[in-house]
């Protein structure tokens, strides 16, 4: 990222700069029409007021970078048919409004509350059809463990971890850690596919699949582990770093006191 | 053993209990003789000679926990569903394997324990034989009469890494699973033969159903047995050569000064396999190791992130991962003749590793081939007073820390927030250049220390106290160290560099030419130990420090 | 001893002592004196030592006793929960170490308290004396005077090839530890079945998947259809056939001519087995369209038909040629065109017979 901002004073850098946002903004486009299409959102129920509060929250801290009417800009894509899950997700975990440009938005306090965040979800979902709000049932935890277990080891352990201890991606991006994150936005990020991830529509895992999921995710996260402090739930590394560092700090320590003279 | 031994004579009639069972013994298989021998034997003592025992003491440890495991593991790649208390595995397709270790972990009672034990005990197995060998390099401890018992050593560590592998992939997990599979694919990387091993040891194509039970007898039977051969050798060895010492005052090479084995080297190296097994108890009850549940049954699909072997595998898997498979436009995968060389594979997983081991196991003929030194040894070097050879143990070192470090990437990325590239591209440039500063970085530390060793023997320790002097002068006062400090900073040897000698011919051979070079890189910078001259003219211009350090100069430090 | 200014080493077999005997060297002053420790002199000491060692003694009576009781006071079996097995592990684990360091404990703070601590020093002996060699030489040279192996060469020769040979029997009933590999690396379960093209599955439920479901940005771990029903064999051909499907923006492809027809609409299929050694690639970063592998970091890019692009692989992924059915459903309409997973030996010479069946 360094290397972009210097390349930024660069005369043409302004040019390139700008044909790259159309690029993203056109290519964005495309994707939204077409998850549109394959999308059978059902739409949530937001008043009127909902939206237009929205609006007014979306142009004085949005529009900036999204534009007005969220047709995005050089700096920001357009949010036609992301869906109020796509905001929710972004705005609710504080990943939106974005701290600084880097390889990926990181997970902060949410700027916004609960209800500033569902009239900007209802202002976005308003703009076009998209990934709607999940509903209540889905995402109780009362699904089940096991074959949400298998389904997120073929699906998301290779980014996330199989402890969901997160994992790193290419050039300083990373797949973030899910302990601590909300049966929502868990949800939301599997239907609309946040920044690098994949999009896991419901043709893919079904609705009832992301509640085993989202099931099995709660089941690891509220137990504790059989065997006693987990290390950060890194593997072998953080195992081989504790044995060197502790258990042969330890051992060293005993063997200095055992070949000591006593006074 | 409290009692003294006697010859056994069926009319002798011993006095004390001790006496009494000594006898028993001996008038049965002749103990006495061995008791005498042992009984008072002398082992120095110092905190570095321990590690050799931890690493016996793991040894133990592991055939009696590895012996409870294998009561209820059953190493059969049969598939079931899981049926044990582990709610979100419940009903899962897995291997018998899989499901045994599980039932271990959830459904006996102290399995768990037991099973955290092992795998702790291994860890801290291959670690300490890894520093016990660190302390025997960087101490000259390999030096003759013991380059054979350094051999066997060497062996060990390999076996201990073969008993660690072999070991690690009997749970079927995910985890292990993956690790497999990229042994697999090395062992396929292998020109001409490559695919056949793979399907022999697979029993068939990867994953098959036969490997984990091979790996079992491997593990259980085979490694082990190697394992306890070479510590009977490693040990007799050890009894044969008596134990080498620290230089220091009283201390040389025809004596060996400590503690009789009985009763306080006995009591104190007894006590310590108690204190070793505690240790390894307290980590295994209070930190998880190796949690199988969380990994899932392997299943060739999925895989998690942070798939890496266990720390002593790591420089192998480090290796693979800093070597490009292809650079600009150059594939380091070639096509012979028809036949397909990836070196992109072949290269990281052969040649590091096998340059650590030959470095490792001729290293004492190495370097008394430079050094020409074929005496016996029986006082160690203070690294500091063997500079480059301490330099070049770092270099291996750092070489071999940059590999392991390269194994743990990801992790390095995420958890310092940095880019996985740039970290691997930094660890590229490490692997070449890091070993050459650790070098230089090192023998310049050792050198100064050297001299630093030098100042307090002949001025003595800095008290820290300034005095000012009538005439206006401060100076720091310096408290002269006793003669039995003195003599562990002066007792060394510092030989210079040996010139090219002509052979029984009368010729200077290459082969010598070549070996008066390496001499000369071996001990050109040396500080030679303080003499009892220089003592006299340090004390004759006390509180001049300027000029003794001028005239000792040409003296101390050639270069 | 150290001074090697004439250039003659002098020295070999014999010991180094360092030092000794030299002109301007330090003497030896010998060990320090003995320094008595509290306990030595001061009886109280010695009985507080005492009672110390006692208490460390009763400690690990109580470690013991906290084991039993944890052992046998918690039940597992029928459906405990992971804090009972944690609560055990835990009190076993504390049990253990505190019987067993205070044993150790114990007994080496009564070996550096009160047993005695005077260094003694023993002399070292030869390992080996003169008398000892010579006569060991000469029981060999008698030994092998004996035999008459030197007088003898024919039996010599014959032994010598006997033993040669003698391990080959060891070596050939390894033979059958696995079979031959033939062509087994070159095909996968892709290959039509009867004419009939195998449909793409999700993993693990083996639901065919249609080529409406996958929407831009979406990633499906595929297996074959019919995988999941096989007898035997089963992860053996999931090893090998196991794909990733993605959908791009069409314009973002560039198939090389020859390749034109094995996308659908954007829709790829690549094998998930990484070319480096085997590690399945299934990190898909979906507005970079990379692919990285968790095991070895190897990139590969999509839109170049996974060339690698950063990383120890050497090779792209193979691609697996993908069409629709009168159904809708996504089907492979050939098996991969090349081997997949980590390169070998025969790896090239089965490629080419692929592409010539």
């Amino acid at each position: 990222m360094k290397a972009l901002s210097q390349k930024r004073r660069h005369p043409l850098a302004a040019v390139a700069l700008l044909l790259l946002g159309l690029l993203v903004t056109g290519g964005l486009y495309a994707v939204a029409t077409n998850v549109n299409q394959a999308q059978a959102s059902t739409t949530n129920n937001f008043t009127a007021s909902d939206t237009a509060e929205g609006e007014k929250l979306f142009a004085a801290n949005c529009a900036t970078c999204h534009g007005m009417g969220a047709s995005g800009t050089d700096a920001g894509p357009s949010l036609v048919g992301v869906g109020a899950a796509a905001v929710d997700f972004q705005v609710g975990t504080g990943r939106m409004p974005m701290q600084m440009n880097g390889p990926q938005a990181y997970k902060k306090p949410a700027q916004f509350n609960d209800e500033q965040t569902n009239q900007l979800s209802a202002y976005v979902a308003s703009l076009g059809a998209g990934p709607a709000l999940p509903e209540e049932s889905l995402l109780d935890g009362g699904g089940d463990a096991a074959k949400g277990g298998e389904l997120f080891r073929v699906n998301c352990a290779m980014c996330h971890n199989a402890a969901a201890a997160g994992g790193a991606l290419t050039r300083g991006k990373f797949a973030p850690a899910l302990d601590g994150v909300s049966s929502k936005h868990i949800y939301e990020a599997m239907v609309t596919g946040p920044q690098n991830m994949p999009v896991f529509n419901d043709a893919n895992i079904s609705p009832d699949d992301k509640r085993d999921i989202i099931t099995f995710l709660k089941q690891i996260e509220t137990t504790s582990s059989p065997g006693g402090a987990e290390l950060g739930a890194l593997g072998p590394v953080a195992e081989g770093l504790f044995i060197w560092v502790a258990g042969l700090g330890v051992i060293i320590g005993f063997t200095i006191w055992l070949t000591s003279r006593t006074s | 053993m409290s009692a003294a031994t006697t010859t056994a004579e069926p009319a002798f009639v011993a006095k004390t209990k001790g006496g009494q069972i000594t006898n028993f013994v001996d008038e049965r298989v002749g103990g006495s003789g061995i008791l005498r021998e042992f009984g008072r034997k002398v082992f120095p003592d110092h905190w570095s000679f321990m590690f050799g025992e931890v690493a016996l003491y793991s040894f133990v440890i592991l055939l009696m926990s590895g012996t409870f495991l294998t009561f209820f593991y059953d190493p059969s790649m049969a598939e079931t569903h899981y049926t044990g208390s582990y709610i979100p595995l419940q009903n899962v397709e897995m291997s018998v394997a899989y499901s045994s270790s599980l039932n271990i972990s959830f459904d006996i009672r102290g399995g768990l324990f037991m099973r955290q034990v092992h795998h702790w005990a291994a860890l801290l197995f291959v670690a300490s034989v890894a520093v016990h060998m660190l302390r025997v390099f960087f101490t000259g401890a390999f030096r003759k009469p013991r380059e054979m018992n350094w051999v066997v050593g060497s062996t060990l560590l390999i076996l201990a890494m073969a008993a660690g592998f072999t070991g690690y992939s009997l749970p079927d997990d995910l985890l292990s699973g993956n690790g497999l599979r990229i042994i697999d694919g090395v062992i396929k990387s292998i020109p001409v033969v490559g695919t056949f091993i793979s399907f022999f040891l697979f029993g068939g194509e990867f994953p098959g159903t036969a490997v984990i039970g091979r790996l079992y007898v491997l593990h259980i039977l085979l490694v082990p047995a190697l394992i306890l051969l070479m510590i009977v050798a490693h040990l007799f060895m050890v009894v044969v050569h008596k134990h080498t010492q620290y230089p220091g005052p009283g201390r040389n090479d025809g004596n060996v000064v400590g503690y009789p084995l009985g009763p306080v080297y006995a009591a104190k190296a007894g006590g310590f396999f108690f204190i070793v097994f505690g240790v390894i108890a307290l980590i295994a009850g209070l930190f998880t190791i190796n949690p199988i549940w969380n990994y899932g049954p392997y299943d060739p699909s999925p895989v998690s992130a942070g798939t890496q072997p266990d720390w002593y595998i790591g420089f192998v898997d480090g290796a693979l991962r800093l070597m490009p498979g292809v650079i600009g436009d150059f594939h380091f995968e070639f096509v012979i003749f028809g036949f397909v060389l990836s070196l992109n594979v072949l290269l990281p997983a052969l040649i590091p590793a096998g340059i650590l081991f030959s470095v490792m196991f001729t290293y004492p003929w190495i370097e008394q081939w430079i050094t020409k030194d074929k005496r016996e040894h029986h006082v160690l070097d203070r690294p500091r007073n063997a500079p480059t050879r301490t330099a070049i143990g770092m270099a291996g070192f750092v070489w071999y820390c940059v590999m392991w470090a390269a194994a743990a990437s990801d992790l390095i990325a995420t958890h310092f927030h940095v880019s996985l590239n740039d970290v691997l591209y930094w660890l590229r440039a490490l692997f070449f250049i890091g070993p050459i500063i650790a070098f230089i970085v090192t023998k310049r530390i050792a050198l100064a220390l050297q001299r630093k060793d030098r100042e307090i023997a002949l001025h003595g320790r800095e008290t820290g106290r300034i005095v000012r002097l009538p005439h206006g002068e401060f100076i720091e006062v310096h408290a002269p160290v006793d003669e039995y400090k003195r003599y562990k900073l002066v007792g060394f040897e510092s030989p210079e560099p040996l010139p090219a000698q002509p052979n029984e011919n009368g010729v200077v051979d290459g082969s010598e030419k070549r070996r008066a070079l390496l001499s000369k890189w071996f001990f050109e910078d040396r500080v030679a130990p303080a003499t009892p001259s220089e003592l006299e003219a340090a004390h004759g211009h006390h509180g001049d420090h300027e000029a003794i350090d001028s005239s000792a100069d040409n003296k101390s430090i050639s270069r | 001893m150290g001074n090697h200014s004439d250039g003659s080493p002098d020295t070999s077999g014999t010991v180094a002592r360092a030092g000794q005997g030299e002109v301007d060297k330090f003497q030896d002053p010998g060990l320090p004196p003995h320094r008595l420790r509290l306990a030595d002199t001061d009886p109280k000491a010695a009985k507080r030592a005492e009672r110390q060692v006692a208490a460390l003694f009763g400690i690990s009576v109580v470690g013991t006793v906290v084991f039993i009781i944890s052992y046998f006071a918690i039940d597992l079996g029928g459906d405990t929960s992971n804090a009972t097995v944690r609560l055990q592990n835990t009190l076993l684990g504390l049990g253990t170490a505190f019987a067993m360091l205070g044993i150790g404990i114990g007994i080496v703070h009564w070996a550096r308290a009160l047993m005695p601590d005077h260094e003694v020093s023993e002399l070292r002996h030869e390992i080996r004396t003169e008398e000892d060699r010579v006569a060991a030489m000469a029981i060999v040279d008698e030994i092998v005077e004996e035999t008459g192996i030197k007088r003898r060469p024919l039996i010599r020769n014959t032994l010598l090839g006997a033993v040669a040979l003698a391990p080959l029997p060891a070596l050939a009933i390894f033979g059958d530890l696995g079979p031959r590999p033939d062509n087994a690396l070159a095909h996968t379960m892709w290959a039509p079945e009867d004419g009939k093209l195998k449909r793409l599955s999700r993993d693990p439920d083996g639901t065919p998947i249609k080529a409406s479901d996958v929407t831009i940005g979406s990633a499906f771990h595929v297996i074959p259809e019919g995988l999941n029903e096989l007898e035997e064999g089963k992860l053996n051909e999931k090893a090998k056939a196991v794909v990733l499907l993605m959908r791009l923006d069409p314009a973002s492809l560039n198939p090389s001519p020859g390749r034109e027809d094995w996308a659908y609409n954007g829709i790829v299929a690549y094998s998930k087995i990484c070319t480096h050694v085997g590690c399945p690639v299934a990190l898909y970063e979906q507005q970079t369209h990379h692919l990285l592998c968790p095991c070895h970091q190897s990139t590969f890019d999509l839109t170049r038909e996974c060339k690698v692009i950063f990383g120890p692989a050497s090779r792209p992924l193979p691609q697996l040629p993908i069409a629709v059915d009168d159904e809708g459903y996504l089907v492979a309409t050939s098996d991969f065109k090349e081997p997949v997973g980590p390169s070998y030996w025969e790896r090239d010479m089965h490629e080419r017979s692929n592409n010539n069946s």
